[in-house]
């Protein structure tokens, strides 16, 4: 649909690359922007010109989510028209997904597939041209992206929201029908079996619903998160894993103060390996919240790996006996997730110390991150996981923010249904909350009627575009 | 006998022909309306009502546009319903009982005290067209009148052909001749013609009729009007009765089905649907063996009954038989029996939206004779036809409504972007936006539009902006006072609300559902505020409206400025669609023979896909 909004969308291709460039174009774009970034410069972003660079950083509150580049391009000099703020961010999907889901929260919405170029188009920002060009993806791309969709819906989702949509459909009609009969005798819209389909809609939208989380899993990367104390090496492991220097590594505990996150591909699996700040108790304030934000990692990981420093743990009891009550620890407060306790700087532990940790633990693995040794092994672990169907369900997922978004407008509208049905609110009234459910569904299935159809126009267009 | 040419000439004097003539003159035209007949201009050939789902408020729009079917319906009304009142505002629909013979006078001394309009009587049987442009009209006795526009509202005269059982003759109305003439030299010049049907019941002697056997149903206690100006809300009112069709009934009308015209194949066109005659209902509805019938009275003295429900054009002897077969029917007399007429009509996608056709210039069409029907619909197409034939003739951009303004928007860009296979009539879920479009608000909505194309008077227009600023000001009284708990709790324990426990601005409890503007007069701060400022009735539904729907109306309106993107894409009058190959051939075709305005009419084309849409959008490179 054309709307005097702003929308938000990845306007490069969607996984991990070395940049991201998130758009956002809309009336509402600089000040939104302006409201989250933060200059190096201390400028105020609303008050610079039009198509200059500015470094700085995406903050949520306090909180940093990366560091950036944004460019402005003020209407009607810009890609749509409209007041345009262009993201270049760091390419991990998470930062990705973080910064858009930032702005969907303050004021941005979805954007829909082609729906940049819809607005250029509409403000008059193509010529003849260009235009022609964009005709040509449309009869190209038809097939391929529709084929995308459909991949993206997988098991029968797209069939099972068409089905429960048309039967509203339905519903609807009868509704309007009884309206516009009202003064003669028509059958009327059968109250139980509405309330009953309201229900059936509502149970099958949240489980979509839910299950985004789930989609969200597979499609950013299974997460895995890296605990253990100060200067074990978790740093050190996760640059094994990647072979390269992202993280910071020295010999000071407590160097890593922050979360980082990358991802990699083990047997066609996305991880993403979340390198934390360690568990131990501090007294330092910015260590602190290091840890809490530990726990809440460990909280959204769906494996953990307990890294331990080998040669300390042989070094005494206390050390052995603080280590198994964190295993412990860590098993209790997630019964259901793998947890691998890797002995790192295995290298440098004899024989005998490697009996004395059996004797207390079970399933290690002695690894040393700095040698790469058993880190292959450690690959195998982790895609076993995997395969072993823990992670794995055949259930409907849904992984793409735009049907997530819709779904969540949709489920909305159902409940304000459902409440005017409960309320004895006149049925004119609830054929608007209706339709707006009916407007939503069909955003996911496709399905064009009347109004939906303008939106639909440039549908076939990379979202972005 | 006719030296002077005029601005507009309207052929036919009914719902659409005598607003057509009353639009144009009062806007300064000199008119002249021809009809066969002087003596039933402003017939109700069908039901004696005005009104109803829908169709009230389009009359509400006509007499806020400056019609006068508004005027007429208050003047000649024997009972005031609001139907739909237990449902939310945009249901409300005002419709009127009317005294027939008292409404087709009132609209004759209406146009008579109209200055600017001239009258004639005598069938028109050609038109003057020169170069594609409309000259003036033919009559049959062959005298010839000059005007720049000429508007044509022949409703069901055009070749109409009545049918009674197995016999037909031409006619246009029982009892009054069909027009020729016009059809034939209309698809000479190029146009498209097409049949349809409609239908009417008996008329009986309410004499022979026993009331006692039928339910009552009376006006409303409180009867409002039609018009925003100052006509009289009625004093007293007369009932209708309700009664039903039976088993028996049905048995007896299928004995006369197999010289049914509707089964015997003799009438082909189709007919309304939702409308439909009594034998239609039966052979739909097979399992109902009884059908609502209102019995509704033509006037405050005349003893003849308008039977609702029970259109025929079944053989006289059937319809009298079953009739007398119905509850309170035993004895009944017929003044005349039901029957179907058949007539030309003109698909409606061959005019533009001022009503004007593609194909001559300045001749427009309204009414029956682009596929609607109804009163009400007629009447607004003759309004609109007779307000931009004015216009045009004066150089003026013409007055189009849009979908979100009113119902005549709606009505005409549906005839003009969809045509019509059947009667069109109007239904509330035909606007994408009627919670926008309500009985209520159909001033605020027109009446500044109208006034600025010099229809509208300033009285009108003053009345207008006294009512939105005395609401206006009574919303934000409500927003702005507070209330106490001890003073809202009684209203909210009435009507099984929560009660509040802090003191709240009113308008909040006021959006609870079943909290009225009559609970609310009842405080004491309220009805003071009432009387102090001199409001009446329509300030207070409109501030009730305002406040208790306002998350409704918003919801709306963002939709509405959604569809106003794409109205602003114009497509050009000589857009060339044949050399976009990339078109459907569907769409080629059909977007040639509509020309759609604007990227948002040519996708509401039937067969138009949303790729012909993006591919159009391409080309027209902007």
């Amino acid at each position: 649909m054309i709307q005097n909004d702003t929308i938000i969308a990845l306007a490069t291709p969607s996984g991990a690359g070395a940049i991201a460039v998130i758009r956002i174009s809309g009336p509402e774009a600089i000040a939104i922007a302006s409201e989250h970034f933060e200059s190096v410069s201390g400028k105020k972003l609303s008050n610079q010109k039009s198509h200059t660079i500015h470094l700085g950083y995406i903050k949520e509150g306090a909180n940093t989510l990366d560091q950036v580049l944004v460019s402005i391009f003020k209407n009607p000099h810009s890609y749509t028209g409209e007041d345009v703020i262009e993201i270049s961010c760091h390419g991990s999907s998470y930062i990705q997904q973080q910064i858009i889901q930032l702005f969907l929260r303050n004021g941005c919405r979805t954007a829909t597939p082609g729906e940049f170029t819809l607005r250029a188009f509409l403000n008059g920002k193509m010529d003849l041209s260009q235009a022609e060009a964009v005709a040509d993806l449309i009869s190209s791309d038809n097939a391929a992206s529709h084929q995308i969709a459909v991949q993206q819906m997988r098991g029968g989702f797209s069939n099972e929201i068409k089905v429960l949509r048309s039967e509203l459909l339905n519903f609807a009609s009868l509704i309007e029908l009884e309206l516009d009969f009202s003064e003669e005798d028509v059958e009327f819209a059968d109250r139980t079996q509405f309330k009953e389909l309201l229900k059936r809609i509502q149970k099958v939208l949240q489980g979509l619903i839910d299950s985004f989380a789930v989609g969200n899993v597979i499609k950013n990367g299974i997460p895995v998160a890296i605990v253990g104390e100060p200067n074990v090496g978790k740093s050190t492991l996760l640059n094994a894993f990647l072979n390269e220097e992202r993280a910071l590594v020295s010999d000071i505990a407590g160097t890593t103060r922050d979360t980082i996150e990358d991802e990699i591909s083990i047997g066609g699996i996305g991880f993403r390996f979340i390198d934390t700040a360690g568990i131990r108790e501090t007294q330092d304030i910015v260590e602190g919240m290091g840890i809490k934000r530990t726990f809440e990692k460990i909280e959204q990981a769906q494996v953990i790996l307990l890294l331990v420093d080998g040669p300390q743990l042989v070094s005494g009891n206390q050390k052995l006996r603080n280590t198994v009550l964190d295993f412990e620890k860590l098993k209790n407060k997630n019964p259901q997730k793998p947890l691998l306790l890797l002995i790192n700087k295995a290298d440098m532990l004899s024989k005998d110390d490697r009996l004395q940790i059996n004797q207390h633990l079970e399933n290690v693995h002695f690894i040393s991150a700095k040698r790469g040794i058993g880190v292959d092994e450690l690959r195998h672990s982790l895609l076993n996981f995997v395969n072993t169907g823990a992670l794995r369900n055949n259930e409907t997922i849904v992984t793409n923010t735009r049907h997530y978004n819709s779904l969540l407008k949709a489920l909305e509208e159902i409940e304000k249904v459902q409440f005017s049905m409960k309320e004895n609110i006149s049925s004119d009234l609830m054929a608007i909350d209706i339709k707006e459910a009916l407007y939503h569904l069909g955003e996911i299935t496709g399905q064009v009627t009347n109004d939906e159809l303008l939106g639909n126009i440039f549908a076939n267009f990379c979202i972005g575009k | 006998m006719f030296g002077e040419k005029y601005d507009v000439i309207v052929v036919g004097g009914g719902h659409a022909g005598a607003e057509a003539a009353a639009a144009a003159a009062n806007m300064g035209s000199k008119t002249l309306l021809v009809t066969m007949n002087l003596q039933n201009i402003g017939q109700m050939s069908c039901n004696p009502a005005m009104g109803g789902i829908a169709k009230g408020q389009i009359v509400r729009e006509i007499d806020a546009l400056g019609g006068y079917s508004g005027i007429v319906s208050d003047k000649s009304a024997i009972q005031f319903k609001m139907l739909n009142k237990s449902k939310g505002p945009a249901m409300w629909s005002p419709r009127t009982q009317n005294d027939r013979m008292l409404f087709a006078e009132e609209w004759r001394l209406m146009l008579e005290g109209t200055p600017n309009v001239d009258f004639y009587q005598e069938m028109v049987s050609g038109l003057l067209v020169e170069n594609g442009k409309i000259a003036g009209v033919k009559t049959s006795l062959g005298i010839e009148i000059k005007s720049k526009s000429v508007i044509l509202t022949n409703g069901t005269f055009l070749n109409g052909l009545i049918h009674i059982g197995e016999k037909q003759f031409g006619g246009g109305r029982a009892g009054e001749k069909a027009a020729t003439g016009i059809t034939e030299q209309l698809v000479e010049l190029g146009f498209e013609s097409g049949r349809m049907k409609t239908g009417t019941p008996p008329r009986v002697d309410g004499r022979s009729l026993d009331y006692s056997k039928m339910s009552v149903q009376p006006g409303d206690a409180q009867p409002e009007k039609f018009s925003y100006t100052n006509t009289q809300v009625l004093q007293h009112q007369r009932d209708c009765h309700m009664t039903h069709t039976s088993a028996l009934v049905h048995d007896l009308l299928r004995e006369g089905f197999d010289r049914s015209p509707m089964f015997n194949g003799r009438i082909k066109s189709l007919g309304p649907r939702y409308c439909p005659s009594i034998e239609d209902k039966i052979n739909r509805f097979a399992d109902k063996d009884s059908h609502q019938m209102f019995v509704e009275p033509e006037g405050w003295k005349t003893v003849e009954v308008y039977v609702n429900g029970f259109s025929t054009s079944l053989p006289e002897d059937v319809q009298f038989k079953a009739l007398r077969s119905v509850v309170g029917f035993e004895n009944v007399k017929f003044f005349r029996p039901g029957y179907a007429i058949e007539y030309d009509y003109f698909p409606p996608t061959q005019l533009r939206h001022t009503l004007e056709t593609k194909l001559v210039e300045n001749l427009y069409f309204a009414g029956q004779i682009n596929g609607t029907t109804g009163y009400e619909e007629a009447a607004s197409q003759g309004l609109m036809a007779g307000i931009n034939a004015h216009l045009k003739n004066n150089e003026q951009s013409p007055l189009i409504l849009k979908r979100d303004e009113a119902y005549i928007g709606v009505l005409i860009d549906d005839l003009i972007t969809k045509g019509t296979e059947e009667p069109y009539r109007m239904f509330t879920s035909r606007a994408e936006y009627r919670t926008l479009l309500r009985q209520d608000n159909a001033d605020l909505r027109l009446t500044p539009l109208s006034y600025a194309i010099g229809l509208a008077d300033e009285d009108r227009m003053k009345r207008m902006e006294e009512k939105l600023n005395k609401s206006e000001a009574l919303v934000n009284f409500f927003k702005e006072t507070s209330v106490l708990p001890k003073d809202i709790n009684p209203i909210l324990k009435e009507v099984d609300s929560a009660p509040v426990k802090q003191s709240d601005k009113m308008y909040k409890p006021f959006s609870r559902p079943n909290v009225t503007m009559d609970h609310m007069k009842t405080l004491p701060i309220v009805s003071d505020y009432i009387t102090t400022h001199n409001l009446d009735n329509e300030v207070l539904e409109q501030a009730e409206i305002q406040i208790k729907y306002s998350g409704y109306i918003a919801k709306e309106k963002v939709n509405a400025d959604k569809l106003h993107r794409l109205e602003a894409v114009k497509i050009p009058d000589n857009f060339d669609y044949t050399k976009l190959k990339s078109l459907s051939f569907e769409a080629r075709e059909k977007l040639s023979k509509i020309k759609p305005v604007t990227i948002s009419q040519a996708s509401r084309i039937s067969g138009v896909t949303p790729s012909d849409i993006s591919v159009l959008l391409v080309f027209l490179g902007r």
